[in-house]
């Protein structure tokens, strides 16, 4: 009995042998697992995108030796961030780690199934850096036919195969968290007491276990016309082109939602707990999760105004995004009510929500317009459609994914940071952002197209604006890395609850121990028990704990 | 160096509308992150950890604070996607005056040709004032021809053919783009297209060129291609005549059934290609196909030539 006691005291990352990390079921260190592996990806992804900023800085193409280099680039770019970085990241991430801890639960419904999620990711995105030093591919993230399948001769079957094997991961981790979530809940914990990052999770989850077969379909017939050269895309061979392009969006424009829907989970659980305010309007926070899963089915199309598909289909998937809209708009409205009559800190995690709500905003009203048929015609292809998704995916997703690194970090490491240079990183990376992205929208509207090696030379101050940003923002996403790792050097210091935060898993300590709780804990009141009264005297003692 | 644009010349009738919209919406976007903005400053300068603000009674979820936030944007969006679509009808339907010029996209690069017969590579030449209708296919992959100045943009796709038209406002020299990717030279497929006074444009029409016009090439590749020995009557074959049947309704056999179709582009560019597809009631399937033998500029204007044989000739 006392032995066993004595385990428990035991946090999950007390033991350091290779093979104890390898083989670990435990959902906290599996999330560190994917957090090393996106990390990488995304700092190899985040090397494609500097090299092409380098080579846009000019309108001729200097930097890079031909066009080939260029176009296998952004492609690389493109795949990398989206397949391996951001469809993993906050799910994968904070999801393994948190769902547990935030339902009271001791893991996962299916430990055994995440190590393997895992495992089929890291399979994936081998492939993947596999065809990076072997050549690489030139279709764009994209894959479109009859390109990908009869015209490009680069590595289009490995990438479909990196893209098919990696959903596979999506797939089981989505349908671990949905089972979870549904059999796990400890005792008195009911739906409308799970924190909203549950709710957005599980949102995420439907999407991923839907939508992600349907891409697997898609990408496995782009390589059966390319191998057996089946007429199914290309009108060559008997094939519609524009078939391609509904199966590959029916997944994509979804996933877009599975990259942005997590970062709106983290942002509710922060701006909560910096303004000591419970979240305003909680229930219609947690529905809009669901109607934009659910809508987010149903727009597919207006990536394709021009592609060729009819004018009525143009104008029905017009009204569908705009109607997709509106939870996001709830959101919004919601997160920036929540600070009214609040008691407002703005320490790191606080900063990087609340550059998340700034962006976002922007990137869904950008995305206003690209609904708005007569003003896509003009603007699909262009640097106005690059800005926009980034605005939504950079400023959106991944401000939402560092924002949770910083809020949950304390709990996932038993260390805090640095908080001047966290401060530092999110401004830098908030103006980095827009110095970078901002003149895109012009260069957009002027009709630069996407995809371009080389540019009119009337476009290059703007690119050349973009660039610098891109050097900005380069440096607000090293900076963390450096002082987080940093941070690992010193013993635990943060305890259980530096933030004075009241989800359960502050309840635990810091780091949690290998069953994240002593006692499954009895869950008797809603997630947000903040008042801004007496925030001041919390204030001290979380500024003593953290010292 | 600073000389450079932040907007696009207005080159046609319907850039100024495409441009109204986009500030309309610009507006909106402007309003509500200034509003989001303004909203957070605020909170987090009054609120403030330090601040002695009143923090009575906060309300946690408000019926009628939703409502305004859900119906103000709505009635917004409505607005929107309404002004959009119905410009974007606009875009789509072409006046029936319209000048008609050819396109033919192929890695890398655009094949312009005009009825009159001129035909162009990287370029387009168009009179001021007319409304144009381009008529496209690809021969390869999917490319898509962009004139940002007339605010125009339309995927241009193998086997098939895609339309779009504009008219020049503005006499000038404006960009051509391909704006969907298409491989290796993407950012070099493109050029120019020169908006131009209606009689300097007759005389560039005119100038150099063959001479003949489409219809005329068309005939010649009509003869060439042998199919005017099953198709100007012939006593060994049994086929159609094609006078006049352009843009009629065509009786096709299926199976035991027969439907009618109309015969546009489309329909006769398949019934060279894959004539077995849509069989003409009454006929054997005796036509070859032409499929990987005829470029598309020579189909398009092996169907110039179709569309101009009228009725009239066939009684001749
Ligand atoms: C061997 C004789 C033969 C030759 C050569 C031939 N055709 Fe035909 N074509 C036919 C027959 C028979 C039909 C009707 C049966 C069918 O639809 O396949 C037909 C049908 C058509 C039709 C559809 C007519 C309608 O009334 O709907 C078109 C258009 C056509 N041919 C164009 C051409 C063109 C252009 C060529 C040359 C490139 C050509 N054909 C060569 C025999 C021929
Ligand atoms: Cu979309
Ligand atoms: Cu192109």
């Amino acid at each position: 009995m006392s032995a066993m006691a004595v385990e428990f005291k035991e946090d999950y990352l007390q033991a350091y042998r290779l093979k104890s990390w390898l083989l670990t079921t435990d959902h906290k260190r599996i999330g560190l697992l994917y957090m090393a592996t996106i990390t990488f990806f995304f700092f190899v992804g985040g090397a494609a995108a500097t090299i092409m900023r380098l080579e846009l800085m000019t309108p001729k193409g200097d930097v890079l030796p031909s066009p080939d280099a260029y176009n296998r680039l952004f492609t690389m770019h493109g795949v990398v961030m989206i397949f391996f970085f951001l469809i993993p990241s906050i799910p994968a991430v904070l999801g393994n780690f948190l769902i547990p801890l935030m339902i009271g639960a001791r893991d996962l419904a299916f430990p055994i199934l995440n190590l393997l999620s895992w495992y089929v990711l890291m399979i994936g995105g081998s492939i993947a850096i596999g065809i990076l030093i072997f050549g690489g591919v030139d279709t764009g993230w994209t894959f479109y036919t009859p390109f990908s399948t009869m015209f490009s001769n680069t590595m289009v079957v490995p990438a479909a195969t990196a893209v098919f094997i990696a959903g596979f991961s999506s797939i089981l981790t989505g349908l671990n968290f949905i089972v979870t979530v549904h059999t796990m809940r400890a005792p008195g914990m009911t739906w409308f007491r799970l924190p909203l990052f549950v709710w957005a999770l599980y949102a995420t989850s439907l999407i991923q276990v839907l939508g992600t077969p349907v891409l697997a379909i898609a990408v496995a017939l782009v390589a059966v016309e390319r191998l057996l050269h089946v007429g199914i895309f290309d009108p060559a061979l008997g094939g519609d082109p524009i078939l391609f392009q509904h199966l590959f969006w029916f997944y994509s424009h979804p996933a877009v939602y599975i990259m942005l829907l997590p970062s709106m989970g983290v942002v509710a659980e922060i701006v909560p707990c910096f303004s000591r305010r419970p979240i305003f309007g909680y229930k219609l926070i947690a529905f809009s999760s669901v109607a934009i899963a659910v809508l987010g089915f149903l727009v597919w199309g207006h990536h394709m105004f021009v592609s060729g598909q009819s004018m009525y289909a143009g104008m029905i998937f017009s009204f569908l995004s705009f109607m997709v809209a509106i939870p996001s708009a709830i959101k919004v409205f919601n997160w920036t009510a929540t600070m009214y009559k609040g008691s407002v800190r703005l320490d790191t995690p606080m900063l990087y929500a609340l550059g998340f709500i700034g962006l976002f905003t922007m990137g869904g009203l950008t995305g206003l317009m690209l609904a708005s048929v007569a003003i896509d015609v003009h603007v699909h292809d262009t640097y106005f459609v690059v800005a926009h998704f980034h605005y939504i995916m950079v400023g959106g997703a991944v401000m939402g994914y560092l924002g949770g690194i910083h809020f949950w970090w304390p709990k996932m490491s038993g260390r805090m940071y640095s908080e001047l240079l966290g401060k530092l990183s999110a401004l830098t990376v908030f103006i980095g952002f827009n110095l970078t992205f901002f003149p895109q929208f012009v260069l957009g509207y002027l009709g630069m197209p996407r995809r371009y090696y080389e540019y009119p030379a009337e476009f290059q101050v703007l690119n050349v604006m973009s660039t610098a940003g891109a050097s900005i923002l380069a440096v607000g996403y090293v900076l963390p890395l450096a002082y987080l790792l940093f941070s690992l050097r010193r013993p635990p210091d943060a305890g259980p609850n530096p933030w004075r935060a009241s989800g359960l898993e502050w309840q635990t300590d810091s780091p949690p121990p290998v069953h994240n709780f002593e006692e499954i804990p009895i869950v008797t009141r809603g997630p947000y028990q903040y008042s801004p009264e007496g925030a001041e005297a919390i204030d001290g003692n979380g500024d003593d704990a953290s010292r | 160096m600073w000389n450079f644009p932040l907007f696009p010349d207005q080159a046609s009738t319907i850039a100024k509308h495409v441009d109204a919209l986009y500030f309309f919406a610009l507006g909106i976007a402007g309003f509500f992150t200034a509003m989001i903005c303004v909203l957070i400053l605020a909170f987090a300068a009054r609120y403030r950890r330090k601040s002695t603000a009143d923090r009575l009674n906060p309300p946690t979820a408000s019926r009628t604070l939703e409502i305004i936030w859900i119906g103000g944007p709505m009635l917004l969006m409505l607005t929107m996607f309404t002004w959009a679509a119905i410009l974007f009808y606009k875009m789509y339907d072409p006046p029936v005056d319209a000048l008609e010029v050819y396109v033919v996209g192929k890695q890398w690069m655009w094949h312009a040709q005009h009825s009159e017969g001129r035909a162009e590579i990287n370029e387009l030449h168009v009179p001021l004032g007319r409304p144009i209708r381009l008529t496209m296919t690809s021969q390869d992959v999917i490319h898509s021809f962009f004139i940002p100045a007339f605010r125009v943009k339309q995927d241009v796709l193998p086997g098939r053919y895609t339309t779009m038209w504009f008219e020049p406002a503005k006499i000038g020299r404006y960009h051509l783009f391909c704006a969907e990717y298409c491989g290796t030279n993407h950012s070099a497929m493109g050029g120019w297209v020169y908006v131009m006074e209606p009689v300097e444009f007759q005389q560039w029409l005119s100038q150099a060129g063959t001479g003949a016009s489409m219809a005329e090439q068309g005939e010649r590749l009509f003869v060439q291609y042998h199919c005017a020995g099953c198709h100007r009557g012939s006593q060994t074959v049994h086929a159609p005549r094609l006078e006049g049947v352009y843009g009629r309704p065509v009786p096709v056999q299926q199976g035991t059934e027969v439907r009618f179709t109309l015969a546009d582009y489309r329909y006769i560019r398949d019934s060279i290609l894959r004539p077995k597809s849509e069989v003409v009631a009454g006929y054997e399937p005796v036509m070859p196909s032409f499929e990987g033998q005829i470029t598309e500029p020579d189909l398009l204007k092996i169907i110039a030539y179709i569309k101009s044989i009228g009725a009239k000739e066939a009684t001749q």
